[in-house]
């Protein structure tokens, strides 16, 4: 028998993504940003969740991905980190799955630049790869944020 | 030690203890089913430890004896150096109930119990050493049983002597009347209420975020309130209204939870103080008033190592040797006091010794000798600005280096971090009094007075400590006024440069009355804020001054905290976010403190010299375009009465004032050619002088502005009631002899005031 764990998806670019759902706080549509200046591209703003003050960082940057359209909102996936909540902006939000632990296989060697880093595993799916990030780098920004 | 203090710990010690024996007995019968493993027995081990030394710590040595037998055995169980049986648990579980018993004991009556536990200590002595006693089959089921009254054993034992203690425990500390009665009762059925039935442990971020929600209901609140405000309907303004007072008592309340009285961080200083007295050869009697203060949490921790150091350097420095003290006709015994209370929204801490003050020649010397002044300032010095030179970074004036203070780090880290936390600290001594440091904090750190600016469409929170003045140049103005040194924005703020620095640039936002040009836009108006950061000034422009507000501060993420420029961030009454500027951050990173800094190593004496110069005077009308002047720093208040209030004793004109009878001196009455006649204007304008606690009050005309000028008297006066003449703001202004007018008004005011 397999162990099965459920992930909280979603899509940015086009590239099919999960989240582990025990680190998923919670998922809430766009809200007005207070921009951070002299903060690196990364940090799209800061959102008032009930009260709380959290980071919102722009999941196309961190990865390294062309910038999304303007017209286009994105979502937040509020994540838990060790440092209090973090929102990751993403393109669209997916389903949450459940998916055994068999199909699971460390990211391919050839996969280069930031998702290496932040890509902890892959799980082959039918239709599709989804690639679970690990949050706690991904919101971990180090001495190479980018500065504007 | 005082009796609050050994019952708040005596209480503490009863809820940890309570914990720690009811989780004893689980583990216990955790091990009894097999379950335990050596992390259990650590865990045991553990708590009876904590008890131990806990009880010991408070003297209550009974608790104390019978635990350590207890902890011996459980040590040799943990470290594997006896094998755990059954036998071990009755007995271990019997002792948990003698622990338990003698807390009960000693929660309701104040003493720790008269029960003999000899027995009980015997028997897991024996287990100790392997041989087990013989055991009564009903001791086995000790924990159902009643401890046994008499002991089983008569030999005397020396831990059955029952310790009274300073003060009984109250169990319940507020109970209202009508609650009262019904409590007593059910005391009278059940023996007590538990303190740990009472009192729950809350961990702090759930503390936090009950905070984080009210303050997000306060913002709903104040929607509904002005929605409501429009709307006709009474039962929604009822119900707004009720919203609105629950709110604001919830608000009260939650704050409350945070807040712990200062007591928690004075209680280390008694054996501070008492070990450094006896280092020193010193006798100091440590006197606290006002324990029970309550501060935010944030601001206890932040506040704990400048106390200490105050308190380290008030024993070290300012209470003398006994030979000393008693040539100098003084008791042997040196007091040091620490008080605080709550003035207007703020805490005050002093810190009060009668030991041999400042020195102020040596201060000078020691200041002159490592140039932090010229000796031309120095013999010009006021008292308070000596007593100011020992925050300066690298003064110390301890002869010799000793392990607590002397070398020059100090006083004015002391200073830096208290007016990091919004505070601020005063010095006031009299040679071979004493001295006496005063210390302001506000109550919280979470909720702050902040201007509200905005610049680039941005709003941004500039806390209310760094901000000096506010200054408005009209586009003329601000065409003129502000010059240009080698590319650096200056502006001229009466007389003084004050390096300028544009937000929207230094954030590297669009803005667009400046994006293009260097100097603002023609018909643009400049808002200057002026801001302190380290003692420096620096004025900051922004595109708009908006409001002063309370915000409540919220840390930034992990992610911003390398942007010095933010100290954090704050919800708006809209919902939105607005960072709070952190003004030292800011001017660093502006570099417009980094360039006053290298003028003012050379730039000291002017700057000591020109605090001597500059006067903040109060100017005013006397009557008939008589423009005067009297210095600022002799007036106490300025006051408005109606003439109706005006009452006359005699023929002395004089108003109810603060609970005292105030007498009103007409100065035009005291004035040469009496141009002046007397003010009958409604209301009256009166400038309020006091002098060692009785005063009186100036009757003016007008009270036209409060400017801080350097003041060079250009004629001196013969004139009765003028002492001289001086250019201020290019006008004549002639400089009032307040202690010459009141001597002639009242010519036992002074003798008086002496007196007292």
């Amino acid at each position: 028998m397999t162990n099965t764990k459920q992930f909280c998806t979603f899509f940015v670019n086009g590239l099919f993504f999960g989240v582990e759902v025990l680190k998923v706080q919670e998922v809430i549509r766009y809200q007005g940003m207070t921009r951070v200046p002299l903060a690196p591209a990364t940090i799209q703003g800061l959102i008032n969740l009930r009260g709380q003050i959290v980071t919102a960082i722009d999941l196309r940057r961190r990865l390294e991905l062309p910038p999304r359209d303007d017209e286009q909102l994105p979502m937040n996936v509020v994540v838990r980190s060790d440092d209090g909540a973090v929102s990751l902006l993403v393109d669209e939000i997916g389903d949450v799955v459940e998916i055994q632990d068999d199909i699971y296989e460390h990211p391919p060697e050839t996969l280069k630049g930031v998702a290496r880093e932040l890509v902890q595993g892959v799980y082959k799916l039918k239709e599709r790869l989804l690639l679970i990030l690990d949050t706690e780098k991904t919101v971990t920004l180090g001495n190479a944020g980018n500065r504007t | 030690m005082n009796d609050n203090l050994q019952q708040q710990l005596i209480k503490d010690l009863l809820i940890e203890s309570f914990e720690g024996l009811d989780n004893f007995d689980r583990e216990m019968l955790a091990l009894e089913k097999g379950e335990g493993n050596a992390e259990t027995l650590n865990i045991v081990f553990r708590i009876i430890h904590t008890i131990k030394g806990s009880s010991g710590c408070i003297g209550l040595n009974k608790i104390e004896s019978v635990a350590h037998v207890g902890e011996s055995l459980l040590s040799l169980l943990r470290d594997g150096k006896l094998a755990f049986n059954p036998a071990m648990i009755s007995a271990l579980l019997e002792y948990s109930d003698a622990l338990k018993e003698m807390f009960r004991s000693l929660e309701q009556t104040g003493q720790q119990g008269g029960a003999d536990y000899s027995a009980l200590l015997q028997k897991l002595q024996s287990l100790q050493t392997g041989n087990p006693v013989e055991t009564k089959p009903a001791a086995t089921y000790g924990l159902f049983e009643e401890e046994p009254a008499a002991p089983l054993a008569p030999q005397p034992s020396p831990t059955v002597v029952p310790e009274p203690l300073p003060a009984r425990v109250p169990h319940i500390e507020k109970v209202n009347a009508p609650e009262k009665a019904a409590a007593e009762k059910e005391v009278a059925a059940r023996p007590a209420t538990s303190v740990s039935d009472t009192a729950i442990r809350v961990d702090v971020g759930q503390l936090d975020k009950l905070m984080n929600l009210v303050g997000e209901l306060v913002l709903a609140r104040n929607q509904i309130v002005q929605f409501t405000a429009q709307a006709q309907e009474p039962t929604l303004l009822n119900a707004a209204q009720r919203i609105n007072t629950i709110t604001t008592e919830l608000q009260e309340s939650v704050m409350k939870t945070r807040m712990q009285p200062i007591g928690n961080v004075w209680a280390k200083f008694p054996r501070i103080v008492h070990d450094m007295a006896q280092d020193l050869g010193k006798q100091v009697e440590l006197v606290m008033e006002g324990k029970e203060t309550d501060l935010d949490r944030t601001i206890i921790e932040a506040i704990k190592d400048p106390l200490t150091h105050l308190i380290r350097n008030a024993v070290d420095h300012g209470i003398e040797t006994p030979e000393t003290r008693r040539a100098a006709g003084k008791p042997d015994r040196g007091t040091l006091t620490l008080r605080a209370y709550h003035e207007g929204g703020q805490v005050n801490i002093e810190i009060l010794d009668n030991g041999r003050g400042i020195n102020i020649p040596k201060v000078k010397e020691k200041a002159v000798q490592r140039s932090l002044v010229t000796p031309d300032q120095a013999a010009v010095m006021s008292d308070r600005e000596v007593f100011n030179l020992i925050f300066l970074p690298g003064f110390s004036t301890a002869e010799k280096v000793t392990n607590v203070s002397g070398r020059g780090v100090g006083m004015d880290v002391v200073k830096t971090n208290i007016e990091k936390i919004g505070g601020s600290v005063d010095v006031l001594s009299e040679a071979g009094q004493g001295t006496t440091l005063k210390i302001k904090i506000p109550l919280t750190l979470a909720i702050i007075p902040a201007l509200i600016v905005t610049s680039g469409a941005e709003r941004f929170a500039i806390p209310q400590v760094s901000l000096l003045e506010l200054v408005r140049l009209e586009a003329e103005q601000a065409r003129k006024g502000i010059e240009m040194l080698y590319g650096a924005p200056i502006y001229r703020l009466r007389g003084q440069l004050l390096p300028l620095a544009y937000l929207n640039r230094e954030l590297k936002l669009e803005s667009p009355a400046t994006t293009s040009a260097s100097v603002p836009a023609n018909d643009a108006v400049v808002n200057i804020v002026v801001l302190q950061a380290d003692g420096r000034q620096f004025g900051m422009v922004v595109d708009e001054i908006n409001d002063t507000e309370e915000i409540v501060v919220k840390p930034l993420g992990k992610q911003l905290k390398s942007i010095t420029c933010f100290a954090g961030a704050t919800i708006m009454g809209d919902g939105k976010v607005a960072l709070i500027l952190d003004v030292m951050g800011l001017a660093q990173h502006a570099n417009v403190i980094a360039e006053v800094r290298d003028r003012a190593v050379t730039g000291k004496a002017k700057a000591a010299e020109k605090v001597d110069e500059r006067q903040t005077l109060l100017l005013f009308n006397a009557g008939q375009n008589a423009r005067m002047a009297i210095p600022l720093s002799m007036v106490a208040r300025l006051e408005e009465f109606p003439r109706s209030q005006v009452e006359h004793s005699g023929n002395q004109e004089v108003v109810q004032y603060r609970g005292q009878i105030l007498p009103l001196i007409q100065i035009a009455n005291y004035l040469p050619n009496a141009s002046a006649t007397p003010m009958q204007a409604d209301p009256v304008q009166v400038v309020v002088y006091s002098e060692a606690g009785r005063s009186v009050g100036l009757v003016v005309g007008k009270i036209n502005d409060i400017v801080h000028e350097v003041l060079t008297v250009k004629r001196n006066s013969s004139r009765d009631g003028i002492l001289g003449s001086a250019v201020v703001q290019d006008k004549v202004t002639d400089l009032l002899d307040v202690i010459g007018i009141i001597h002639a008004a009242d010519p036992t005011f002074y003798e008086e005031t002496r007196k007292i």
